[in-house]
Parts: C-alpha cells; sequence; structure tokens
C-alpha cells in the first residue's frame, strides 16, 4: 500500500498541532499533569505502599501521616497514599472511556443532524434541547440510583447525560462547512452522500472532537467524584469520591484532614489539567491563532 | 487662519510581521467651512488619518510623527480629558458602517441626546426636545424618536449617525465613506443632506470616499492619498477634469460618473502596495503605466504645478 | 411577533418540556430490572397483601400505558406516592424543605450573580492587565473545583480547625431561640453553605461576563460613544454593560442545572435541611419514590425559571418586543 500524500498531509498538520501545543504554556501545564497522574495510575501497583484494600489492625486506625504511612490512614487502617494512588485509575478509566463514548454518540448524531439538515435535523436537534434542559446532577443521581452501583453504570450515566453538548458543537461546526465551497464542489462533481461525509467533513470535524472530548473528561472525572461521594460509586472500587465518601460518612473527617485533603487536591488538580489542555486546544483550532504566534 | 493643519503626520502599525506605515508623512489643512475631500483605494490610510484626527488610532497602532493643530490647539499633546471634551463637542465624526455603529438597545433619541447632556448644561427634557429637532432636520421625522436601530433602513440609520454628529454644532465634521454600502438612491439623498446640513449649520467637513465622483460636487478640494501619502491635492473642479498624478488619473477612470456620462471604466492594475515592505522609489510605479527608471529609484516630492499639489517625477 | 406571541411560544414549549420530563420520569424508573413495588418499597416486612394493594393503587396491575395514565392522573392531584423512609406522602416531605433550600440558594445565587458580573465587567474592560488576569485565574480555579470539595475545605478550616462557624445544620438544637435571635443563628449557620455556592457559582460569572465584556467591546457602537466624548464610566455602564449582560441572562437559564448540582452537594456536606440535602438521604435510604418527587421538582423548576428569564430577556431586548425573533 502507498502512503497517499492526503495521508502524509494529515501527518504533517498533526506534528505541526503537537508542536503547537506544547509551546502554548496552558497546553503544557495541562499535559504535565495528565501525564502525572498517567504515571500514577499505570504504576500504581509499583507505586503503593501496602495493599490499599487491606484492612488495618486496629492499632493503625486514623494515623497521621508518617514514613510508614505517607499520607496516614483511615478509620479501616487502610493506608491513604495507597488509596490514592489506585483511585487516579478509576478517575482515569472513568473520564477517558465515558468521553469517548459521549464524543462518539455525539458527534454521530451532531454529523447527522448537520448533514441531512429538514425534518431529522429538526427532530434530533428538538431531543438533543430537551437533554440540555434536564439538570444534569440529579438525573445522574436518579440514574445511578436506579440501575446500582458500578463502574460501568457511571460511564453510562455520564454519556447518557453528556452527549447533547457534543451533538450541538458538532452541529453547528458542520452547518458552517457546508456552506464552504469545497463541499459544494465535491457535490458538483457528484460526490456521494456518505462519501462527502467521510472524506470531507469527518476530517474537518477531529479537530473539534479532539477539543470536546479533553472537555468531556473533566466532566466525567467530576461526575464520578460526586455520585460517588454521594454514595452512589461502585463500593469494590476505590476512588477518590469513594474515599471521600467514607471520610464524610465516618464522621471523624474533622479529625483526619491528611484523609480528606489529599483526594480533594487529586480531583481538583487533575480536573485542572483537562481544563487548561481543553482551553488550549481551543485556543489553538481559532482562525488566526498560528498566525499570531509566528507559524 | 486654517481650522485645521496637519502636519507631517505620521501613523504607524507596529505588528509582528513589521511596521506598517499607515499614514506616512501626510500633510493639507482645511478652512472655516471648507470640504475637504481624501480619496484613495481602501488601505491607502486615509481612515487612519481621519481616526488620528480626533485621537482615535489603538495600539498596536500609534501616532509617532507630526502635528495636528485644531483651532489653535494641538490635539497630539492633549490631555485624554482635554480630547475627550472636544469629541463630539468640536470635532465629531460617522463612521464607516453606521448600520452597526448605533447602540442595539437604546433609542435613538436617547443616543442622540446623551452627547448634548455630556458637552451642555441643559436638562434631559431639552436634551430630548434637541434630539427631535435634530431628527427633523435630517429629514427622519420627530415620530421615529423612539425607534430603535434595528426598526431603521441603512439610509435611515446613516441619518441617525450625522444627526448625532452634528447635534453639538461641531466646528468640524468628519465623514468616513459616508455613502459606502448604500443603494444609489440613498447615496444621492445622503449626499444633498450632507450639503445641505453644511450651508445651514456652517461646517467644515473632511470626507473621505473611495470613489472621487460620489463626492467630487460636496468637496471644495481634494487629496489623493496612495499608500499612506498624499500624491495629489487640488481644488476639487480642476483634479476632476484636469488630474495629474497617474494615479488620480486611474481613479477617475476606474468609477462611473455619477451623472451618468458615458465613459470607458478602467480598473486599475494589480493591488495597492502592502504597507510593510512597500516598492522603492515611487510606490505607485509597480502599478504605473507611465513609470520610467527615475520612479523606480527615487520617491518624489510633493511640489506645486498649475494650481495642483503633485508628488510625480513625470510632472 | 410582538412580546405577546414571543410569551405564548416560550410557555407553550415550557409545557410540553413539562410533559415530556414527567414521560421520562416515568421511564426511568420503570428502566430498573426487577418488580417496580420491589424496588419502591425495599422493605421486607410488606405483605403479599399489601403489596397488592399498593399495585392497584399505582396501577402497576395494567399495562405500561395505563399505568403511565394512571401516574399521570396521580399526578395532577398532587400525588408523589408515599416515601418509604419518612412514611408519608412525598410531596408533604418535599414542600417542607423547600423553603430552607430557597433561602440558601436565593441568597446565594443573587450575591454570586451581583458580584460575578461586577468582576467579570471589571476584568474584560481592564482586559490584559493584572487585574483581569488575576480576576480570570482566580474564576478559573474556583470553577474547576466540584461544589462539595469546596464545602469540605471550608468546613475543615473555618468548622473544625477554627471553630468559627458551626459544624452542621441550619439552626443550633435545642436552643428554644425565638425572633431575631432565631434568625441570627439561621444567618450564621448559613454563612458557609452560602459561601461554598457563592464561590462555586461566581467563577461561571465571571467567566461569562468577561466574555460577554469583550465580545461586546470590539462593537462599532463603543467607539460611537467615544466619539460622542462620553465620559469612560458612562460607556461602561449606559453602554458596554448592558448589551455584556443580555447574553449573561439567556446562559443564566442554562446555568440553574448546574445551581441545582452545587445545591445538592453543598447542602449534603453541611446536612442542610433543603432538599439537596433530600437528594442524598433518599438515595442513602434508597428511597425510589422520594428520590422520583424530587426530580420531578428540579426539573420542573428549571423548565419555569428558565421561562421567567426567556420572559425577562423577551422584555429587555428591544429586537424581541418590537421585531421578529433574535438570531
Amino acid at each position: 500500500m502507498t502512503i497517499s500524500p492526503r495521508f502524509l498531509r494529515r501527518l504533517k498538520k498533526l506534528r505541526e498541532f503537537f508542536s503547537l501545543l506544547v509551546r502554548n504554556r496552558m497546553g503544557l501545564v495541562g499535559l504535565a499533569i495528565i501525564i502525572l497522574f498517567l504515571i500514577l495510575a499505570i504504576f500504581a501497583p509499583f507505586l503503593r505502599t501496602v495493599n490499599p484494600t487491606k484492612v488495618g489492625t486496629s492499632k493503625n486506625i486514623l494515623l497521621s501521616p508518617s514514613p510508614q504511612f505517607w499520607l496516614g490512614t483511615d478509620d479501616l487502617a487502610k493506608d491513604v497514599w495507597s488509596q490514592i494512588v489506585y483511585g487516579s485509575r478509576i478517575s482515569l478509566a472513568i473520564g477517558f472511556l465515558a468521553a469517548i463514548i459521549t464524543v462518539f454518540t455525539g458527534s454521530l448524531i451532531g454529523l447527522i443532524a448537520g448533514f441531512y439538515g429538514g425534518k431529522i435535523g429538526e427532530i434530533l436537534m428538538r431531543i438533543v434541547d430537551f437533554f440540555m434542559m434536564l439538570p444534569m446532577l440529579p438525573l445522574m443521581i436518579v440514574l445511578a440510583a436506579v440501575l446500582g452501583p458500578s463502574i460501568w453504570n457511571i460511564i453510562f450515566v455520564v454519556s447518557i447525560v453528556s452527549w447533547p453538548t457534543t451533538a450541538r458543537v458538532i452541529r453547528s461546526q458542520v452547518l458552517s462547512l457546508k456552506e464552504r465551497t469545497f463541499i459544494e464542489a465535491s457535490r458538483c462533481i457528484g460526490a456521494s452522500d456518505f462519501l462527502l461525509m467521510f472524506n470531507e467533513i469527518l476530517p474537518n470535524v477531529v479537530p473539534i472532537m479532539f477539543a470536546e472530548s479533553v472537555l468531556m473528561v473533566t466532566e466525567a472525572i467530576y461526575a464520578e467524584a460526586v455520585l460517588s461521594f454521594l454514595g452512589l460509586g461502585d463500593p469494590t472500587a476505590i476512588s477518590w469520591g469513594m474515599m471521600l465518601h467514607f471520610a464524610f460518612e465516618s464522621g471523624t473527617m474533622g479529625k483526619a484532614f491528611w484523609w480528606v485533603l489529599p483526594p480533594i487536591a487529586c480531583i481538583v488538580i487533575l480536573i485542572i489539567g483537562f481544563t487548561f489542555l481543553g482551553t488550549a486546544i481551543t485556543d489553538i483550532l481559532e482562525p488566526g491563532y498560528k498566525e499570531a504566534h509566528g507559524f | 487662519m486654517a481650522l485645521l493643519e496637519v502636519k507631517n503626520l505620521k501613523v504607524y502599525y507596529f505588528t509582528r510581521k513589521g511596521t506598517a506605515k499607515a499614514v506616512d508623512g501626510v500633510n493639507f489643512s482645511i478652512d472655516k467651512n471648507e470640504t475637504l475631500g481624501l480619496i484613495g483605494e481602501s488601505g491607502c490610510g486615509k481612515t487612519t488619518t481621519a481616526l488620528s484626527l480626533m485621537r482615535f488610532v489603538t495600539p498596536p497602532g500609534r501616532i509617532v510623527k507630526g502635528k495636528i493643530v485644531f483651532d489653535g490647539r494641538d490635539i497630539i499633546s492633549m490631555s485624554n480629558e482635554e480630547i475627550r471634551l472636544l469629541r463630539g463637542k468640536e470635532i465629531s465624526i460617522v463612521f464607516q458602517a453606521a448600520q452597526n455603529a448605533l447602540n442595539p438597545v437604546m433609542t435613538i433619541e436617547k443616543q442622540i441626546s446623551e452627547g448634548i447632556l455630556e458637552h451642555e448644561s441643559i436638562t434631559e427634557d431639552e436634551a430630548l426636545e434637541r434630539a427631535k429637532n435634530q431628527l427633523n432636520l435630517v429629514g427622519i421625522g420627530d415620530e421615529r424618536s423612539k425607534s430603535y436601530p434595528h426598526e431603521l433602513s441603512g439610509g435611515m440609520k446613516q441619518r441617525v449617525m450625522i444627526a448625532m454628529a452634528t447635534v453639538c454644532n461641531p466646528k468640524l465634521l468628519i465623514l468616513d465613506e459616508p455613502v459606502t454600502g448604500l443603494d444609489v438612491i440613498v447615496q444621492r439623498q445622503i449626499l444633498s443632506l450632507i450639503n445641505d446640513l453644511r450651508a445651514k449649520l456652517h461646517l467644515t467637513i473632511v470626507i473621505i470616499a473611495h470613489d472621487l465622483s460620489v463626492i467630487a460636487e460636496t468637496c471644495d478640494k481634494i487629496a489623493v492619498m496612495y499608500a499612506g501619502k498624499i500624491v495629489e491635492q487640488a481644488s476639487a473642479v480642476s483634479l476632476y477634469k484636469n488630474p495629474m498624478h497617474p494615479y488620480s488619473q486611474a481613479l477617475i477612470k476606474a468609477y462611473p460618473s455619477i451623472k451618468g456620462e458615458k465613459k470607458k471604466l478602467k480598473s486599475i492594475p494589480g493591488a495597492p502596495p502592502r504597507l510593510v515592505n512597500p516598492p522603492p522609489g515611487c510606490k505607485f510605479h509597480p502599478r504605473c503605466s507611465y513609470a520610467a527608471d527615475i520612479c523606480r529609484k527615487k520617491e518624489p516630492i510633493i511640489r506645486e504645478k498649475e494650481g495642483h499639489l503633485v508628488a510625480c517625477h513625470l510632472n | 411577533m410582538g412580546l405577546k406571541g414571543f410569551a405564548i411560544k416560550k410557555i407553550i414549549a415550557a409545557i410540553i418540556t413539562i410533559f415530556a420530563i414527567v414521560g421520562v420520569n416515568f421511564v426511568i424508573f420503570r428502566m430498573a430490572p426487577g418488580d417496580p413495588v420491589r424496588m419502591m418499597f425495599r422493605d421486607p416486612r410488606i405483605s403479599g397483601e399489601q403489596m397488592q394493594l399498593i399495585r392497584e393503587k399505582f396501577g402497576l396491575d395494567k399495562p405500561l400505558w395505563g399505568q403511565f395514565i394512571s401516574y399521570l392522573k396521580e399526578l395532577s392531584h398532587g400525588n408523589l406516592g408515599l416515601s418509604f423512609w419518612q412514611k408519608r406522602p412525598v410531596l408533604d416531605v418535599i414542600t417542607d424543605r423547600i423553603p430552607q433550600t430557597l433561602l440558601l440558594v436565593l441568597t446565594a445565587l443573587t450575591i454570586a450573580m451581583f458580584l460575578g458580573t461586577i468582576f467579570g465587567a471589571l476584568a474584560g474592560w481592564k482586559r490584559g492587565t493584572r487585574v483581569d488576569s488575576f480576576i480570570l485565574s482566580l474564576s478559573l480555579t474556583m470553577y474547576s473545583i466540584p461544589a462539595f470539595s469546596l464545602g469540605i475545605i471550608l468546613l475543615l478550616i473555618f468548622a473544625y480547625i477554627l471553630s468559627i462557624f458551626p459544624l452542621s445544620g441550619m439552626t443550633t438544637p435545642a436552643s428554644g431561640l425565638t425572633g431575631l435571635g432565631y434568625w441570627k443563628d439561621v444567618l450564621w449557620h448559613m454563612c458557609l453553605p452560602a459561601f461554598s455556592i457563592i464561590m462555586w457559582y461566581i467563577g461561571e460569572y465571571v467567566l461569562l461576563t468577561r466574555g460577554s465584556m469583550l465580545d461586546t467591546l470590539r462593537k462599532d457602537y463603543i467607539l460611537t460613544a467615544r466619539a460622542k466624548g462620553l465620559k469612560e464610566s458612562t460607556i461602561l455602564i449606559k453602554h458596554a454593560l448592558r448589551n455584556a449582560l443580555l447574553p449573561v441572562i439567556t446562559v443564566t437559564g442554562v446555568n440553574i442545572g448546574f445551581a441545582v448540582a452545587g445545591v445538592i452537594e453543598v447542602e449534603t456536606v453541611f446536612s442542610w435541611p433543603g432538599i439537596g440535602r433530600l437528594v442524598y438521604d433518599a438515595v442513602m435510604k434508597r428511597d425510589y419514590p422520594l428520590l422520583q418527587g424530587v426530580f420531578l421538582v428540579f426539573a420542573i423548576s428549571i423548565v419555569l425559571a428558565n421561562l421567567v428569564i426567556d420572559l425577562i430577556y423577551g422584555y429587555i431586548d428591544p429586537r424581541i418586543k418590537v421585531g421578529g425573533e433574535k438570531k
């Protein structure tokens, strides 16, 4: 198979995009934070000090940080640091999976609604509008409560609540692309709808889809944390939100800030990381950014 | 004594790609009750010149050199407060694309009256009354005084802008492309309104256009700008009938006459030079059909000839 | 189309949305695997006979469509079912909690909106300066912190460590306070939860207003106002702010949904006896009828709030009042 010049052109564009990204201060900080947590998640078994699920002896209950327990222990004498390390796995997994599902669904519907317009588009957008009217968190709580606590249910719940935002963004992008001349030109030479959609429109919405996915990760991490904190998390998984839930329920929160502050700090920093990255990507995609930054 | 005197004005835009000399040593003066036309293609520095007269040049642009003496005072060295008190009271401007220059959520009488209230000590009712008179004066009729901008047509919005600019009887009125974007009939109406007001209010006017034929009748004097410089200046009649600079000649040939005389239209080949790295010598030489060797090497200086001020080696 | 037509259109849309919400609410609670009665009343003490009675009462012996009709019928009589946890009608449980939530939310939102728009407008007006970047970075941080984490941090610092404010609740238990003393006590309890909501919500308003302000300042009519020789403060207030606030008002409607999220989280952290805390309690007690009821109340109040905002917008923006629909 020969490499088409089109593919090479896109590869060059991609490289250019990444070099723009690392030169953007926000983008760089965001990437650094995310990579840090990725390392934490991937190497969790090596970074933990003890088995995070292991209930300790009663003399180790609520110990403050020490060389043995880096971040102290909780009310069941479990090591907080090890829980934090494993918690990053849940947050990132839920964040990425939910974002992928959401953006895939949202983009598909946005593409169809934008491309076909007319009745189908109208009906789809009405559904989107309706979903956007619903209060997200209560809807997620209700769904999670009905479906029962599990990681997969949380991913499902986050995706079903968030796709309309993406659909809307993608649709408006498709609508503006449709007006451009090159689409008209392809239509004139008789390209089919299917070809047009996948050859001309899709490649041009991919950057936006990427930016949307990054921002959607923040939504998903946030949602997991809140749902878990409210007691709807998966009790068999260790997550930052669950840690906060147990700390809150135990009533000993006031005495053990080392149990509470690390998960909060992780949630906030990770969300800030993805927000920075998303903001940077959106900025770079803005027309005129390249010129203004000497490219 | 001249009401306004512009001496060696230089306004540069400092961009990442280099310094764009939008206005590069412009000289002109206007006497009281005189109307000066500034013409040229877009991007030749007309609007920047007009904006400098009210000190509206914003970064990355800066007035780097020159003097703007208005009524005996230098505008460039004024404090911000002094220039603010001058704006709308002594010098007024009607911006290009007046359609978007009105506040969409304010009635037009409010927008007209707030300028009076700022500069004169009168009550709000008196100011609204003045605004209504002003609307009558520009031919809208005071029954529309409570309208919002989106309820008016393009021509009417332009009238409102003119009403707003003249409400304090300014000593100098600047009109930046006052008829661009309007259809031909409305263009004529607006121009005759400007002529009326000039007579009634004894206005001194600087009017900017890219089409000489549109403003030729309205102006006493005309200055032709090219690439940030004035290349020819003369009385309106003389310049229209007997343009000396090749650019002026080309410009007149490029637009149809508003009176409907039949003539062959001829577009000017090429595009105006980029202001960052203009060509050496006479800046018009790449597009000039008479260009000689000297034109490519030496920049012509402006001098007087047969009542015209012209910057061309060949004249 | 005048203001009246605009209002009628919006009201009809709101009614349709409410019907759709009721439908969704019905579907979600029947989506769950297993017997809905078993799920709704996870009480082993319920006998088979009682269960049959409940089935008939809710019309659960009928086909799904018939069930929906009887659900609507019950709903129209204000019957949202029985709370399993409190053993009394769901509607009563909810209405008991509404005033506390309104007190907290309206106070916090008013302050947040007021301060947020002021700081946002200031940042936009002074764009590129230190003031701008300070306000901007603080808002972005606040925006990224989940409301419940913010609450927990405040609780740790001001209640546990410094002991300036109470740990939880709305009043001091068994204090027997009345009149002014009672309200002072409530205010003291309200400080931390309200502050959490304000801080969380203010970021959103700052970002919104700043963005809108930047758009507005680029408009030609701002230059026109300058050309009239108006004072900068007049331009800011009369020309820039009013136009900049229009989009902020529209987005407020959409954001009420987010405000609800903040309420649930903050009320939970501070045990504030409102509807938000009720959600948490319903989840912990697995009280599904109550959860269903609270969701319905939240969803419908958001629709109504949006309706009110649309109508206000229609009143403020002359382009809707007289002419056609805004673009």
